[in-house]
């Protein structure tokens, strides 16, 4: 990197590549130093844009052009084109509307829960007096063990057979058995898996907090509750955006535990497993490939909405995953 | 530290390196047999046994797929699309003959080899491998669910012999031990109960084979299978994990003495007789349940059918292991290690089957009277349709479902929509 060029300055201007430098408002002519930076930047960035386009954007493109074709791979030789008819097919039936909401149930309620115990966490391993890594490695524990593990132990302990959870609450409940408790089961099961990523990402926005502040605020007669709502939250508000982005979309394209927990049954089918009936089962590529694309739009949405609506800024936070 | 690692990196590599090479002792050509794994090892024996008949000509090696019907497809149906020249023998559960043929994944018999293989066949495991006028897999294991029992609580001789009969028994027996085990899960096993019930019911799913078969469920009998079926899902026994209940579940509790009857395939007499010794010694057995006492019952139509994999590259190979995995002889092994009903009608009088089982002749007849689940390329949507629309039981509303049913099956059949 040159030694003149503050990285900062380069930041929005990368962003936005195709915008000509004369349309920023209020903004000098770039002068043929600074384009010629430009220039060298993009040439570093090439090799890995160009790898980019490749894993990302290609399957991407051929999943759209498959979505205008009905195409079943049993019969390849019967593939024609339908335009958007798979569009209005996946649109106007029922099935997925009724996943949409069912997805979007478990995300609104898994990502609340998993903020609210997140933060918790993350406190207590910020503040953590002795033990320190202990504590820390010993939260991040279900976040390691393999989602389809994790789902399966939960599915074994609610099993009205074999399961504890029936002979610890005294209760004689088929959880899997019906929506609202298997919904329940699931939720409880993201929760408890992911909270630890909650928890770590919001580590990562506690640890800014300049400690200063804090002890300014003390001397001021704050309360532990007022200095929490006062300095902490308004500091951390990028990190709990992003942090809330990140596991939004996550929980949105949730598959491997709802397919172990209750392959989808029960109304609990989920957008993803939806595409992967589809798609695996099925072998209907067009179709599928449509509701895939219809996923990939409900993401960027989320994400739009996030960025734009709540203004989580990304740039600021990168390698937080 | 460096030179450590290294030195182990060189040994592992060393270890690992002929154990890379899978050929084995090379020269032999190796048969590829795709198939779950058989808890008895019955398969594996029979393929075992056929190699070394087979000396040097070929070697048979086991490829496991998952145990659900459903898994096993999933698996199956990606490799072929992909022309995966590794499957030699297709393990083909009876219901996938027509997509796998329809397909091209897999190739027909002909002339006298066809003969030879559906000499001695009973008749409904022969349908099931026959697709358009044409024998496209060797019959391998039939099955049929019968009515288990517990002897103690039930009477010789008042065993019900309709769903109405059965659910009035058992509701009049003392809770605790009245339990009535069924697959009642959101999968392939529900439509087995469904498909047995409409038919003994008077009715089918689909009426003709091939690729435009005409609709036909959705009559009186469509909602009368249904009442059937809710009524027993809203009866206090059924099962509380009814709606999650695939076999083995249901087997576990029946071996936990909850339970008065079962319904379920033979697999369950081995089983019992190794977990529960004093359950199994109680266990009686009678034919599947009907719908109307003068009709006779339709009992579900299970079992397997070998083929061989179109993107074989030794099909001649193949098809004479299939042979020998087929025969008479290795039918008895499946049957008697593996509870795996056969497919020829002699092996039913074999002694060493009659010993394992004595209620073959019972099991025969099943058979023959049996069920079969509609035969299309499409089943694969059929059956989702079905299962998707009824599951769970106890919400079922008759008519409701029975129109739901036909609007389904008549879009699935078109291989359209969602499902």
């Amino acid at each position: 990197m040159t030694t003149q060029a503050p990285g900062a300055a380069a930041g929005p201007e990368a962003l936005a590549p195709d915008a000509p430098p004369v349309v920023v408002a209020g903004r000098p002519r770039l002068t043929g130093r600074a384009r010629a930076e430009r220039n060298l930047a993009w040439k570093l960035c090439a090799p890995a844009v160009v790898v980019m386009l490749l894993v990302t954007a290609y399957p991407i493109a051929y999943a759209i052009w498959l979505s205008l074709f009905k195409y079943d791979l049993r019969f390849p030789a019967n593939r024609s084109f339908v335009g958007l008819r798979n569009y209005t097919d996946v649109l106007t039936s029922s099935l997925w509307w009724q996943d949409l909401f069912t997805t979007l149930l478990i995300t609104a309620f898994s990502v609340a829960i998993e903020l609210v115990l997140g933060m918790l966490l993350a406190l207590v391993m910020h503040r953590a007096i002795f033990g320190r890594r202990t504590v820390r490695a010993s939260i991040l524990i279900p976040y390691g063990i393999v989602t389809v593990v994790g789902a399966l132990a939960w599915r074994f302990a609610f099993d009205p057979a074999t399961g504890f959870v029936n002979e610890l609450l005294n209760s004689e409940e088929a959880w899997l058995s019906d929506r609202v408790p298997s919904m329940i089961v699931i939720v409880l099961t993201e929760v408890w898996k992911t909270t630890p990523f909650m928890a770590l990402l919001l580590l990562a926005g506690l640890t800014l907090v300049p400690d200063q502040l804090h002890q300014a605020a003390r001397v001021d007669g704050a309360t532990t509750v007022q200095r929490f709502t006062k300095i902490t939250l308004p500091l951390i508000k990028p990190a709990i955006l992003v942090a809330l982005l990140f596991r939004t979309l996550d929980a949105f394209r949730i598959f491997d535990s709802v397919f172990i927990l209750t392959r989808g049954a029960n109304n609990t089918e989920t957008l993803s497993i939806l595409g992967y009936n589809q798609l695996v089962n099925r072998l209907h590529l067009g179709i599928g490939s449509a509701v895939s694309v219809l996923i990939f739009v409900c993401v960027l949405v989320i994400a739009f909405l996030f960025v734009k609506g709540f203004g989580a800024n990304l740039s600021q936070q990168r390698g937080g995953r | 530290m460096r030179r450590a690692s290294l030195v182990i990196l060189a040994l592992a590599i060393a270890v690992l390196l002929p154990g890379c090479g899978g050929g084995g002792d090379s020269g032999t050509p190796l048969v590829k047999w795709y198939v779950f794994r058989e808890p008895s090892g019955a398969f594996e024996a029979a393929a075992r046994a056929c190699s070394e008949a087979a000396v040097g000509r070929y070697r048979i090696e086991i490829a496991e797929l998952p145990a659900q019907a459903d898994a096993q497809r999933e698996q199956l149906v990606r490799r072929l699309a992909a022309r995966d020249s590794d499957i030699d023998i297709v393990y083909m559960d009876v219901i996938w003959t027509a997509e796998f043929a329809e397909a091209g994944w897999i190739l027909p018999w002909e002339g006298t080899a066809a003969g030879e293989l559906s000499t001695g066949v009973l008749e409904g495991p022969l349908a099931t491998a026959t697709y358009k006028d044409r024998l496209w897999a060797a019959p391998l294991t039939s099955n049929t669910q019968l009515l288990w029992y517990r002897k103690s609580l039930v009477p010789e001789g008042q065993v019900p012999a309709t769903w109405d009969a059965l659910i009035d028994f058992a509701e009049r027996l003392a809770p605790g031990q009245n339990l009535v085990q069924e697959q009642g899960a959101r999968y392939e096993g529900l439509t087995v109960w469904f498909n047995s019930v409409l038919a003994s019911a008077g009715g089918a799913v689909v009426e003709g084979a091939g690729q435009d078969p005409e609709v036909v469920i959705g009559g009186q009998p469509t909602v009368r299978a249904l009442e059937v079926l809710r009524r027993f899902a809203r009866s206090a026994v059924a099962d509380p994990a009814l709606a999650t209940n695939t076999e083995d579940p249901a087997r576990l509790r029946f071996q936990e003495g909850s339970s008065a009857f079962m319904l379920n395939w033979p697999f369950v007499y081995p089983s019992a007789r190794e977990d529960a010794p004093a359950i199994f010694q109680d266990m009686g057995w009678a034919r599947y349940p009907g719908v109307t006492p003068d009709q006779p019952s339709r009992p579900p139509l299970g079992g397997a059918n070998l083929a061989v994999g179109a993107f074989s590259q030794h099909p001649e190979l193949t098809r004479e292991a299939i042979r020998c995995l087929v025969s008479a002889e290795h039918q008895a092994t499946y049957a008697v290690e593996g509870g795996l009903p056969p497919t020829l009608a002699r092996v039913y009088d074999d002694p060493a089957v009659r010993a394992e089982y004595p209620f073959a002749d019972l099991l025969r007849d099943s058979i023959s009277d049996a069920a079969p689940r509609p035969v299309s390329p499409a089943y694969n949507d059929i059956s989702r349709a079905i299962y998707t629309t009824i599951h769970p039981l106890r919400t079922i509303d008759p008519r409701k479902d029975a129109e739901a049913l036909e609007d389904k099956v008549s879009k699935a059949v078109r291989s359209e929509g969602l499902l």
